[in-house]
């Protein structure tokens, strides 16, 4: 190959990276050129993130400033009209409040089931890798799709929980239609779409740690519950820490489930930030508000993400 | 070990006997396996063998665990409700151009970052990854003015366009190609490559798995995206998938369960796939940066 590169960049006459020979040649050019190759080569990712994720941040906080409606040609600048209506609405508080029991429920609920489910598949049993990429495989699945597969499973129906909850003597509950279960519903949902991401985190995390600390404590006589609380978790920590804040954050844009599964109802009894963010924006068509809601949802995350990597890697690390 | 001595050594626990108890823990542990293999799989295994069943056994009760012969009609059905080959057909596009353009962008800008000097590399290296800090939510609906501006709404370009930026990817790549001798590089340089030779016919190669995986799970995440498409497409025909079964679950409303259930079989099986061969990819670029 080496030979191959050799001939061929002296069959190319002066080609701008070939080593001196062709021409004054001064480190300052050099280094001029390379400048420009940098920013030939970068340009068109920067580009991209300049155009569609930084601009729009720009463009989003001045839209709610604005009563904007999507459709007239005009508009007025309203100052923070569209942020003192949102949190004197009951709606977009309640959303608020529906999003915390939302994404408490999942991230809480995966961290402890993907735990428990590493915690399996870390023991030496026949099979446990055929199970691994089946608890997987639902989160590389497209949320539309499982959506209407779930919809499918709670119908009252035609669904599986009716034959599931039967030899219980229980009558299968309307669940998504009924505003009492459909949050749970939705939770349950995506429990069973990304708790397998959780469980090989954990359980990557679970196969690096070090077998002697194990074997010490066994021999100390430590329990398993204790080895648990005591070592495992402890030692787990930075991945414990990982997964809180990624889970967090996708939990927070979640959307193509509940477009699918409930429409943020019934009621609003599922309409967690993300869905009110698009309702107001392309359901209700009023810009201003949609784009005052994204932006207390970017602070929002931004202030959790900031506080989880302030306060819980200081814990993290002393632990 | 059959079933029949596991089982009644599954509960001398009481006796006190050493053995029996490891053995009642490892029967508990496969119990524990078989219940996880049940709940992950258990409800792909229904969807897609109620897509094969006919409408009466759909809706029978008790249920019919094991569709009696494979039928395939309900595919033709949401087939005739929705142009499902079109979706299709726009989903592929979206995502293996939307890739192939991503890719390239991410790959050139890794290897600015890692090969090519420039002032205040560090600086915009953070001012790359910030952008990962801006949610989806945030960028919609000035995406949405941008893309209209663009007269490109209801288009190829506009499906593509604003999920092209690369960080995960860019940052992926970078940390790759932190990892490769640069003593090979350097031989490159000296044997007069000029900077694109070197990336495609050095780095590259060396850097294979990484690509792959970078492809595969943003291929993946193109695939499945839902809430743009819905968004910026207002025609049938412009459709992806999952938008196209959005619509098919609105019109069929309860009426043709067979027929939605062939639809998500449809965007589903695609990249379940993809994922039984190339799990070690796709897995090791989903949970990248768990570690550490």
């Amino acid at each position: 190959m080496t030979t191959d590169l050799m001939q061929d960049g002296r069959a190319v006459p002066p080609s701008p990276a070939t080593a001196g020979e062709a021409g004054p040649r001064t480190p300052a050019r050099r280094r001029r050129r390379e400048y420009l190759l940098f920013a030939a080569f970068a340009a068109p990712n920067f580009l991209f993130l300049l155009v569609f994720a930084y601009w729009p941040v720009i463009y989003n906080a001045y839209l709610s400033l604005t009563d904007w409606d999507m459709v007239s040609s005009s508009w007025h600048m309203i100052g923070l009209d569209n942020y003192t209506s949102l949190f004197a609405d009951p709606d977009f508080r309640g959303s608020l409040w529906t999003t915390v029991l939302f994404v408490v429920g999942i991230v809480a609920g995966g961290l402890v089931l993907g735990l428990a489910t590493a915690l399996l598949l870390n023991q030496r049993l026949r099979g446990r890798d055929v199970v691994r990429t089946l608890a997987f495989a639902p989160y590389v699945l497209s949320g539309a799709a499982v959506g209407t597969l779930w919809l499918f499973v709670f119908d009252p129906n035609y669904g599986l929980i009716r034959p599931l909850l039967a030899p219980l003597g229980l009558a299968a509950p309307a669940m998504m239609t009924d505003s009492r279960w459909a949050l749970f519903g939705l939770v349950v949902v995506y429990l069973w779409k990304n708790t397998g991401f959780v469980a090989v985190v954990y359980l990557a995390g679970l196969q690096g740690l070090p077998r002697d600390v194990f074997e010490a404590a066994a021999l100390d006589g430590a329990g398993a519950w204790t080895r648990l609380r005591r070592i495992i978790l402890p030692l787990l920590s930075p991945v414990t820490f990982f997964l809180l804040v990624t889970c967090t954050i996708s939990t927070f844009q979640a959307f193509d489930v509940i477009a699918m599964m409930t429409n943020g109802g019934p009621g609003t009894s599922t309409s967690i930030l993300s869905w009110f963010i698009y309702d107001q924006g392309f359901r209700t068509f009023d810009a201003g508000r949609a784009s005052a809601a994204a932006m207390i949802m970017f602070v929002v995350l931004l202030l959790i993400t900031g506080f989880q990597a302030r306060f819980l890697q200081r814990k993290v690390h002393y632990q | 070990m059959t079933a029949a001595n596991s089982l009644p050594d599954a509960r001398p626990v009481a006796t006190g006997s050493r053995s029996g108890v490891r053995r009642a823990q490892r029967f508990g542990l496969y119990a524990l396996l078989v219940l996880v293999a049940v709940i992950a799989g258990g409800p792909l295994y229904w969807l897609i063998s109620s897509a094969l069943k006919t409408n009466p056994q759909i809706y029978s009760y008790p249920p019919h665990w094991i569709p009696t012969d494979l039928h395939w009609s309900n595919f033709s059905d949401a087939w005739r409700a929705a142009p499902f080959g079109r979706f299709f057909l726009n989903s592929l596009i979206v995502s293996v151009i939307g890739t192939a353009i991503e890719l390239t962008a991410a790959l050139l800008c890794a290897y600015a970052f890692v090969f090519l000097p420039f002032p205040g590399k560090k600086v915009l290296f953070l001012f790359l990854l910030g952008a990962m800090m801006v949610p989806g939510h945030v960028t919609l609906l000035p995406n949405f003015l941008t893309i209209a501006q663009l007269g490109w709404v209801n288009s190829y370009a506009g499906l593509i366009a604003p999920g092209l930026g690369s960080v995960f990817g860019t940052f992926l790549l970078r940390q790759h190609m932190l990892t490769l001798p640069q003593e090979i590089t350097d031989a490159a340089k000296i044997d007069g490559a000029g900077h694109l030779r070197i990336l495609f016919r050095v780095v590259l190669p060396m850097s294979r798995p990484m690509v792959i995986t970078v492809a595969l799970v943003v291929m993946v995440g193109k695939w499945n995206d839902f809430i743009w498409p819905l968004i910026v497409t207002s025609s049938t025909d412009m459709r992806t998938l999952p938008i196209g079964l959005l619509f098919l679950k609105n019109t069929e409303t309860f009426a043709n369960w067979g027929a939605i259930l062939a639809g998500a079989v449809m965007v589903v099986v695609p990249v379940l796939v993809m994922f039984f061969f190339a799990q070690r990819y796709i897995i090791a670029g989903l949970t990248q940066g768990a570690g550490k």
